[in-house]
């Protein structure tokens, strides 16, 4: 039911990704960014989705659930590749057609840059737990605190509202089956119909969310809670030598990318 | 023995009410022992809870805990470690996804050394009788388990008292019966001192001492014996008293001599047996 719902989708493990540090992977999603929008020819568009399936083996990721997350995003990649399709100039296909076989293949290369950015930075959440990516990510931008960013109460805010989104969902099915038991009907007309009728969930929800902020707000209190002052963490992050190992593949993996934009690959 | 708490004359009036929710409260709490306040809603027992670990400090009047007084703000964060508290709600005061990291918490905001840390936290999780359950996610826990595991969180502060705000006015007779056996085995063992707040008598059996609150003030200060066993007077007060003592009040009202001081099952069934003979 809505209760067993994962939130960022991480599949617990025990590979070689998933005991990098998070800090680690964050550097490395964003060297996969760079890389991939680096990318101008066949060759290098093969040797990024090689890396990105290699990544997937050696995590354990099955194909599968990566490409779940692309369902949202289908009509996202459908309309990048229809337009592209149409609006590049080119040698037509045919006497009298404006498509172009230039712009079929933007349209293949368009595609395969938003499935594969899509992919690759799941690979982050799939790998990484989300305490774990708040961590890193309060760690990483730590020098900002300099410049007057609330980077704890930020990362606090995170960890907290992923805390308490399975408890919200709990609580949306009590509440829609209480309004259910009471006749309310969720599933007919039509989307103006359908949207007030969410009302009554949504009123007694957000009451509830308020009244738990007040509550958790003073448990916090009580357990000395003071802002990120002064606070330790029981759970240290350590680089590693794997993570080294990793970095120097990183750095290795945009070397390549660059080396064969260079020769327009 | 010492008290660590005393509580003297304190009135308490919350913000924009007319009324005042404590009206003059006096109490010594004894190091190490264990202290059940009864009363029914509005009588101010959650507001007494949150005087003790400066939630709320008084109108007038004083609340001192170890000396210090809950009204003094450079002395908070030591009134909150030497008090905790475990609320009523247990999903609305845990704060990480994974149980360790929760019990962690309070460490963690106290400064403390990581290595320290884990120590308290695989120690707090093996007091509460959930070391096994570290690594799950608190939401899918029982009712029980969750409040365990909020008291694992406040151990981990290593209080020297305890204050449980109705524990277990959410959670099944099984659940119940898990946190208050926790709570009556940390009290015994440990030494720590607990402060049960309930509105459930039979919880209050194992208890040193109950006082009883009505309408901001204490009515009642005694032994779970002395206090129950005036079964009319507790009646008048609109509360019950527990089912074994209301069996034996019914019984000696047809002509039986049991006496009220047996609170526990198998007392009471001791007692009538030996009526019986």
């Amino acid at each position: 039911m809505l209760k067993d719902i994962t939130l960022g989708q991480y599949f617990p493990g025990d590979t070689v990704v998933h005991r990098l540090d998070p800090r680690t992977k964050l550097l490395l999603v964003v060297i996969y960014i760079v890389g991939l929008f680096n990318s101008t020819g066949w060759a290098s568009y093969a040797f990024v989705i090689l890396v990105t399936a290699l990544s997937m083996a050696i995590s354990k990721i099955k194909p599968k659930s990566a490409l779940k997350g692309l369902k949202p995003l289908i009509i996202i990649i459908i309309l990048t590749a229809v337009l592209n399709i149409f609006y590049t100039d080119g040698t037509p296909i045919a006497e009298g057609w404006i498509v172009t076989w230039e712009g079929i293949e933007r349209a293949v290369m368009m595609s395969l840059r938003i499935i594969l950015l899509i992919v690759g930075t799941f690979m982050l959440t799939y790998t990484t737990s989300p305490i774990a990516l708040t961590d890193g990510l309060e760690i990483m931008m730590g020098p900002l605190k300099k410049i007057k960013i609330p980077v704890h109460e930020m990362s606090m805010m995170m960890s907290m509202a992923l805390r308490f989104i399975p408890t919200l969902i709990e609580e949306t099915d009590k509440i829609m089956s209480a309004q259910k038991a009471r006749g309310a009907d969720f599933d007919s007309g039509n989307l103006f119909q359908r949207a007030k009728a969410l009302l009554p969930i949504l009123v007694p929800l957000f009451v509830s969310a308020f009244r738990r902020a007040d509550e958790l707000a003073v448990a916090m209190e009580s357990r000395c809670y003071h802002g990120g002052k002064g606070r330790t963490r029981m759970k240290q992050l350590k680089m590693q030598g794997i993570d080294l190992w990793a970095l120097v593949l990183g750095a290795a993996f945009l070397a390549a990318i660059f080396v064969m934009k260079h020769f327009g690959l | 023995m010492s008290s660590i708490i005393s509580i003297k004359n304190l009135h308490y009036t919350y913000p924009g009410d007319e009324f005042e929710s404590l009206c003059g409260v006096d109490l010594e709490i004894e190091k190490g022992s264990f202290v059940a306040v009864l009363g029914h809603n509005g009588s101010g027992k959650s507001t007494l809870a949150k005087h003790l670990n400066a939630i709320l400090t008084p109108t007038e009047g004083e609340v001192l805990v170890n000396g210090m007084s809950t009204g003094d703000e450079d002395k908070l964060l030591d009134i909150r470690r030497t008090v905790g508290m475990v609320f009523q709600n247990p999903d609305n005061q845990i704060v990480a996804n994974v149980v360790e990291d929760d019990v962690a918490f309070a460490p963690e905001n106290l400064g403390v050394e990581p290595k320290e840390i884990r120590k308290r936290v695989d120690n707090a999780l093996k007091q509460v009788d959930m070391y096994e359950f570290r690594l799950h996610a608190p939401h899918l826990l029982s009712g029980g388990q969750k409040q365990r595991v909020a008291i694992a969180g406040v151990i981990a502060m290593e209080p020297e008292v305890i204050v449980l705000d109705e524990p277990t006015a959410m959670l099944d007779p099984k659940g119940r019966a898990e946190v208050i056996d926790t709570v009556t085995k940390l009290c015994r063992e440990k030494g720590i001192t607990v402060v049960l707040i309930t509105h459930h008598m039979s919880e209050c059996i194992g208890a040193d001492r109950v006082i009883v609150m009505s309408s901001g003030k204490v009515i009642a200060d005694d032994s779970p014996e002395n206090v129950f066993s005036q079964v009319e007077f507790m009646k008048s007060e609109g509360l019950t008293v527990p089912a074994t003592t209301e069996l034996m009040f019914e019984l000696n009202k047809n002509g039986w001599h049991l006496p009220l001081t047996a609170l526990g099952v198998n007392e009471c069934a001791k007692e009538i047996a030996k009526e019986l003979k």
